[in-house]
């Protein structure tokens, strides 16, 4: 590893600062359980490094029924597997975490880092945009936020000025008609998804109808890949299998996924297909469950 | 500004530790290199094994993947700080009296997950148990006996 400086600020004010100071050579680092491996590897070499994981006020989970859900950039995998606030107020995300990674990768690693990394085959920005999240970012000039869809740039790219900070997860109340999911294809638990899926199914409560729908998908393009003209099939309508697979097959046919040891470029295809339907059959039956 | 070294202050095995350290040394490479606690193993170096799993703060973690500078004020427990003296802990003494060891170079990792765990949930499923240790790594897949030895250790410490 090559050798960088290093600072703990211990506010977010004086995060932003250093990272000012620093003018674009510096790195967050967290819990670095993404990006040490990278740093060995030499593949990112920061000069320096601002380490937040002594940041205060930034470690917290909490729900308001107005407000929805917050969660503080530090906190941990393993804190939102636990924690009985999303385990009430949104399942799907304990749910997640359970198969993100092992246990002692969740006991350090933090949300905050994780959706920073913009890894198109991490699980948590795909469930977040399924959600209709946003994130809270911190900088010289104040606060702003941007939607969890918006963040990502390209591979390991997001939208974060060098001097800022992200503070916040903000994730609006799941309205009471609506089921979200989240699965993807492992050959072992806790395996990065070869294909994911994040699905959010919102019903007519009358007719029964999908009123909206969220799909995206991950590691299939260099983003988290928003399935829109999936789901324009669904909209409207009364969904069945045949409606799904016609959905699936759009999707399967727009994505662009790698091709590796895990799976080709075919294979991911048509595992886009079968996520994209098993995924948001889950949200349709999540749905009609709590009708 | 590079290569400077920065003051470390944290509790390692029950005793207070105070040195200086590069920003860039891994917590591993602190324990075995630099305090010479060869038991936390080196495995993948890329968070895939789990045999080099630490207690911190009562949680398991990864040394290879954490900068000792992390751990600034923190509670560090490795393999060496686990039983009590010459007494060995309840998870130790039912591996060895199990027989879940096959060659040894997971078992210190195998302990640290247990040990976490135990501290965590005394009365873990069989379940709980495989989730505990799912980051762990044996080669030689002598799993279910590192299993059934956790369920026996649980047991020890609630005095059944």
């Amino acid at each position: 590893m090559k050798d960088f400086s290093y600072a703990a600020p211990k506010t977010v004010k004086e995060a932003i600062s250093v990272l000012a100071k620093v003018k674009g050579d510096g790195k967050i680092m967290c819990g670095g359980q993404s990006m040490l491996v990278l740093m060995k590897q030499n593949m990112l070499t920061p000069e320096h490094v601002v380490d937040i994981k002594g940041v205060s006020g930034l470690n917290y989970i909490r729900y308001s029924e107005k407000e929805g859900l917050r969660i503080g950039a530090l906190a941990t995998h393993s804190a939102i597997e636990k924690s009985p606030i999303i385990k009430k107020n949104c399942p799907v995300l304990a749910e997640m975490e359970d198969n993100l990674a092992v246990v002692q990768t969740r006991n350090w690693g933090t949300i905050g880092g994780n959706v920073c990394h913009g890894d198109p085959a991490a699980d948590p920005p795909s469930v977040f945009i399924a959600l209709n999240a946003k994130y809270k970012i911190m900088g010289p000039h104040g606060e702003r936020l941007v939607a969890a869809e918006d963040f990502y740039k390209d591979y390991l790219e997001v939208d974060l000025e060098p001097d800022e900070l992200l503070c916040e997860v903000q994730v609006p109340t799941v309205p009471a008609n609506a089921g979200v999911a989240h699965d993807k294809l492992m050959a072992q638990k806790g395996d990065m998804g070869i294909v994911g899926a994040a699905a959010m199914v919102t019903l007519h409560p009358s007719t029964g109808a999908c009123e909206d729908v969220r799909i995206v998908l991950t590691n299939v393009a260099s983003t988290p890949f928003r399935a829109r003209n999936s789901e324009k099939v669904l909209i409207g309508k009364v969904i069945d299998e045949k409606l799904l697979e016609e959905a699936g097959k759009i999707a399967s046919e727009e994505v662009n996924p790698p091709s590796d040891v895990h799976g080709s470029e075919d294979y991911r295809r048509d595992m886009a297909r079968v996520f994209l339907k098993r995924v948001t059959a889950k949200a349709l039956e999540k749905a009609k469950q709590k009708k | 500004m590079k290569e400077e070294l920065r003051d470390l202050r944290f509790t390692l095995n029950g005793r207070e530790v105070e040195l200086k350290v590069k920003p860039k040394t891994l917590l591993l490479e602190l324990l075995r290199e630099d305090l010479k606690l060869t038991g936390t193993r080196t495995g993948c170096e890329v968070s895939a094994c789990g045999a080099c799993t630490v207690n911190i703060d009562g949680k398991a973690a990864r040394a290879c993947s954490i900068l000792a500078v992390q751990v600034h004020g923190r509670e560090v427990v490795t393999i060496e700080g686990v039983a009590d003296g010459e007494k060995l802990h309840p998870i130790q003494e039912a591996m060895v009296n199990h027989g879940a060891i096959e060659c040894g170079f997971c078992t210190s990792g195998m302990v640290m997950s247990a040990r976490a765990l135990l501290l965590e949930n005394r009365r873990p499923s069989r379940e709980e148990i495989k989730k505990a240790i799912q980051g762990n790594l044996c080669a030689d897949s002598g799993y279910m006996k590192y299993v059934e030895a956790i369920e026996m250790a649980a047991k020890a410490m609630q005095g059944k």
